[in-house]
């Protein structure tokens, strides 16, 4: 089946099995790696991507259910050469050790601070609670979200 | 957060020891640039899925790959008989034991490999996988080692000649006949009978391999997730016959380890040898549930613990009879000496003249593993088992458990002291540790308020946890692996325009080395972190090493960085006097600047040095400033601290919740203290998992009930608690910056801690014990009894 996607702002396409998944066409067919595999049963979350702006388990779509549909990958974070607000975060407070669930946090903690741009402790605690890290202990990636949200809302009223 | 800073004695613009520098790794990561083994694809790249088995424990009377082979895209089916021809049907473990590659005989775990797929694509091979049939005879499972070790048992290995029973070791360390004259004349004894219960380290990425047998030249690249590349060579090199110098394993960067990525396993093996076969590239990566079923379990330690006391509150004597369960091959990885690894280590932060300790293991029908799970060797259990005796001591003599620590903690004075099981500890405060965590919690205050609650209706429990770990093994005397002596290397090379590169034997999985082990080079050469790069986990690129696992890379390969950095500053001072016509005796070295002693002017940078190392050599120098450091520790080193928990537990329900908790950490001197801060918070949390929630069960029949994510619960941020961390600064005597490792303390202490708090909310009702995961229904179920009882 054909599927049709705008991903990170490019449009791609491709003719793919239909139980291919929506991880492994990003992964395998688009071949962009920063979006991972940690388990199979939609419970880790480090496969989230944007999906139209709302995260989603990319390991419980298949990629045909994404056509027509615009997707953004931690690979498209960055814009015009300049690291997000998020990405800074994450750097700059130690939001990661061994790397692997930081695209999805970072992606779930951009559409969250959309909508939370003031979060406490606990909503950030809440908005991630699908998604695992075993490195941090969570503290700070909680630290980086908030963190990435200040930064925003300093950028918004200036 | 009550601190006594480490000052940093270099600049920030240097950036050595102290500083919190942030991660060179982060570049890539955030980015989603990282390499994981998963990422790497290499032309003609074929792939593989597992066969296995469905049952515990089963005779195999025919496996039938026809159906498998018939699918559209399979290229071949790997069984045990075909690995045989190879002699590959077995393989060595890292406890010098044998495990099946593919089984031929019988299947002895459920998820047991069997065969293995080879096809175009990963969906193709799982398809096929699913259609080998295989005719089994079932066994009886033994699902638990104390049956296994009935003299009526059916024996699991029966593939090995001289195995009569399920026994799979026995140890034992201390005096037993002074011990038992230690508890014979003691006025109290306290004994507590608890099962570490088997968890696994579930990193986020799942383990995996590329194999890239080249079968023209014989070249075998393998792209492995290894915490430990040239062990796992040299390991390779013995199993399949490859020549040494033809195996380059690569270990990319490690989606988390915590000590999973540590054995060898079946699907490496059958990778490596289907491409050296079929002359393509093979990758297998496991699924989750692959990774929970078959690799790498943890712990599963039954424990029975006795401490000899004195109506005063000291401790006179300790004594353990401990049964492990092994599963079904003996493949801890740990050093030779030690069955039982370094679970010895069990009399803790205490001084008392007598211990025993007896150990047994037994062969189950359950997955091998044994790891080392974000642990040196069995010392979580060996913590666990000492902090929840000395709390329920405390109850039995009526005293404070902090003062009864304080009573019997080694003193500082006792330095280096030597345990009744042979460990010689080589710093310590303890009491130092112990009453910072005490100020920062505010003890007496939540002391106080347990009454009070209690009169509520409320329940408080306070409890503490005072670890001493032993990290950083060898000396090489006493620790191997396979007869590999556990030293670790650092090579640095100084390049003219004073930028360097540093290569290691160990492989960082998340723990920031790329970052730190660059500061170390900082601090001794001057030479700024930023113009320092560190090379790892690639064979044939760096100098031999056994590997990150047990906190051993700060303490050994930070030791050789340290020490070939100032091997480097000795040949740079002949070089610095040559430049400025002075003898090398009179120059002095601080921060990167060389100087003749009197005159501060006269001097020279190290980048001058380096230049001149490659353009103006002394004369009677070889050129270049580069270098291999192979270091043998003398000892290991032993990081301390108090962790202290505060719970509220529902007198309804059995649920509680941590309100507080205080670490208070002495790692010694610390390299990064922001990355040391999220080592802690990382084994915190998967202290807090495995006292509430992570562990893996087998019903009857020997059917694994953790095999995937829904099942085996992981912490989420939701649940795991706000940690407070404080810190005092022991460092160690023998080690060249001072340094302990840190990676794993929080691990190692912090269980006992949450499961004492819970018992200490209960401790009025006679509750003494609860077995981890401390679930509510287990809190709730021991509150019933002790109100029925």
């Amino acid at each position: 089946m054909n599927v049709n996607v705008t991903i990170n702002g490019a449009e791609k396409s491709a003719d793919v099995e239909p139980r291919l998944l929506l991880v492994d066409f990003i992964r395998s067919t688009l071949k962009m790696t920063g979006t991972h595999i940690g388990c199979d049963t939609t419970s880790c979350g480090v496969c989230t991507i944007l999906l139209d702006g709302t995260p989603v388990k990319s390991c419980t779509l298949f990629a045909v259910q994404a056509n027509g549909r615009s997707i953004t990958t931690v690979e498209g974070l960055k814009q015009n050469g300049e690291l997000s607000a998020m990405q800074q975060a994450f750097k700059e407070h130690h939001g990661l050790q061994c790397g692997f669930c930081t695209p999805a946090m970072m992606l779930v903690g951009t559409a969250f601070i959309e909508d939370n741009p003031d979060p406490t402790d606990d909503d950030v605690r809440w908005a991630i609670s699908g998604n695992l890290c075993r490195c941090t202990g969570y503290m700070n990636i909680v630290k980086s979200i908030q963190a990435a949200a200040a930064t925003t809302r300093e950028g918004a009223s200036s | 957060m009550t601190t006594t800073e480490n000052k940093p004695h270099t600049p920030p613009e240097i950036g050595g020891l102290g500083h919190s520098r942030r991660r060179v790794e982060d570049a890539r990561f955030v980015e989603g640039r990282g390499n994981y083994i998963d990422d790497i694809e290499l032309p003609g790249m074929l792939h593989m899925a597992i066969h296995r088995s469905p049952l515990a424990h089963a005779k195999i009377l025919s496996i039938d790959t026809s159906a498998a082979e018939a699918v559209e895209g399979v290229v071949a089916v790997v069984t045990g008989e075909l690995l045989a021809n190879y002699d590959l049907a077995w393989m060595p473990t890292l406890s010098g034991d044998t495990q099946a590659v593919l089984a031929t005989d019988k299947v002895r775990f459920q998820g047991q490999e069997i065969a293995a797929v080879i096809a175009t694509d990963r969906y193709t091979a799982d398809d096929a996988a699913r259609l080998i049939e295989v005719e089994y005879e079932d066994l009886e499972p033994m699902v638990n080692p104390q049956r296994a070790l009935e003299a009526d048992a059916p024996v699991i290995r029966d593939d090995k000649e001289d195995q009569t029973s399920n026994l799979c070791y026995e140890w034992e360390s201390g005096d037993k006949a002074a011990t038992d004259a230690v508890f014979a004349t003691a006025d109290h004894v306290v004994a507590l009978e608890t099962h570490y219960p088997r968890s696994h380290p579930a990193p986020l990425e799942t383990c995996g391999i590329v194999a890239d047998v080249d079968s023209a030249t014989g070249q075998a690249t393998l792209y492995m997730t290894s915490q430990a590349p040239h062990a796992h060579r040299t390991v390779f090199a013995l199993v399949a016959g490859l020549p040494e110098q033809n195996i380059r394993i690569v270990s990319p960067d490690i989606g988390g380890g915590f000590g999973n990525k540590v054995p060898i396993y079946p699907g490496y093996v059958v990778a490596t040898a289907a491409s050296l076969v079929i002359g393509q590239p093979v990758k297998w990566i496991e699924t989750r549930t692959e990774n929970l079923i078959s690799t790498g379990f943890a712990r599963d330690y039954y424990m029975k613990g006795e401490l000899a006391l004195s109506n005063q509150g000291k401790i006179l004597g300790l004594r353990v009879d401990m049964i492990s369960d092994q599963g079904a091959f003996f493949s801890d990885a740990q050093p030779t000496k030690f069955k039982s690894g370094l679970f010895h280590i069990v009399t803790g932060s205490y001084d008392y003249p007598a211990a025993y300790v007896n150990t047994k293991g037994a062969y189950t029908n359950k997955a091998p593993g044994g790891v080392a799970y974000r642990c040196s060797f069995r010392v979580t259990e060996a913590s666990y088992l000492i902090e929840r005796l000395v709390q329920n001591a405390a109850y039995e003599i009526g005293m404070d458990p902090a003062e009864l620590r304080a009573k019997n903690f080694i003193r500082p004075d006792q330095f280096p002291y030597k345990s009744p099981t042979g460990f010689v500890y080589d710093s310590g405060e303890y009491e130092k540790a112990m009453r910072l965590a005490m100020e920062m919690v505010g003890y007496a205050d939540i002391q106080a308020e347990k009454e009070q609650a209690r009169a509520e209706g409320r329940l408080v429990g306070i409890g503490m946890a005072s670890f001493t770990e032993v990290v950083g093994a060898g000396h090489g005397e006493d620790y191997d692996l396979l007869g590999l002596k556990m030293f670790d290397s650092a090579e640095l090379r100084v390049h003219p325009t004073g930028k360097a590169i540093l290569k290691l034997g160990v492989k960082s999985q998340g723990q920031g080395h790329e970052t730190t082990f660059a500061q170390i080079v900082a601090e001794e050469l001057g030479i700024p972190a930023d113009d320092i790069k560190v090379v790892e986990g690639d064979t044939d690129n760096t100098p031999y090493g056994l590997g990150t696992y047990a906190s051993r890379s700060t303490p050994v390969a930070g030791a050789a960085t340290a020490i070939i950095a100032r091997t480097l500053r000795d040949k740079g001072k002949k070089i610095a006097a040559h430049l400025l016509e002075a003898s090398a005796a009179d120059i002095e070295f601080d921060n990167g600047t060389f100087s003749v002693a009197g005159s501060p002017d006269s001097s020279v940078t190290i980048q001058d040095v380096a230049f001149a190392a490659y353009t103006n050599p002394p004369p009677d120098l070889e050129a270049g400033l580069e270098g291999v450091h192979y270091y043998d520790p003398p000892n290991m080193t032993y990081p301390f601290g108090t962790y202290i928990v505060v719970v509220d537990v529902d007198p309804k329900t059995g649920q509680w919740k941590v309100r507080r908790m205080v670490a208070v950490d002495d790692c010694g001197v610390k390299i990064n203290p922001m990355i040391v801060e999220g080592q802690i918070h990382g084994g915190l949390t998967e202290g807090f998992a495995m006292s509430t929630m992570q562990h893996i069960t087998f019903d009857d029949a020997g059917n694994c009930l953790g095999s995937n994510f829904m099942d085996y619960l992981v912490p989420t941020a939701w649940e795991t608690p706000r940690f407070e961390l404080g810190e005092t600064v022991t460092p160690s005597p023998h080690h060249p910056i001072g340094a302990k490792g840190v990676g794993e303390s929080a691990t190692v202490g912090s269980p006992a801690a949450f499961v004492n708090a819970v018992i200490d909310a209960l401790e009025h009702t006679g509750v003494r014990n609860i077995e981890m995961p401390v679930s509510g229904d287990r809190v709730w179920a021991a509150m019933n009894e002790a109100n029925t009882g």
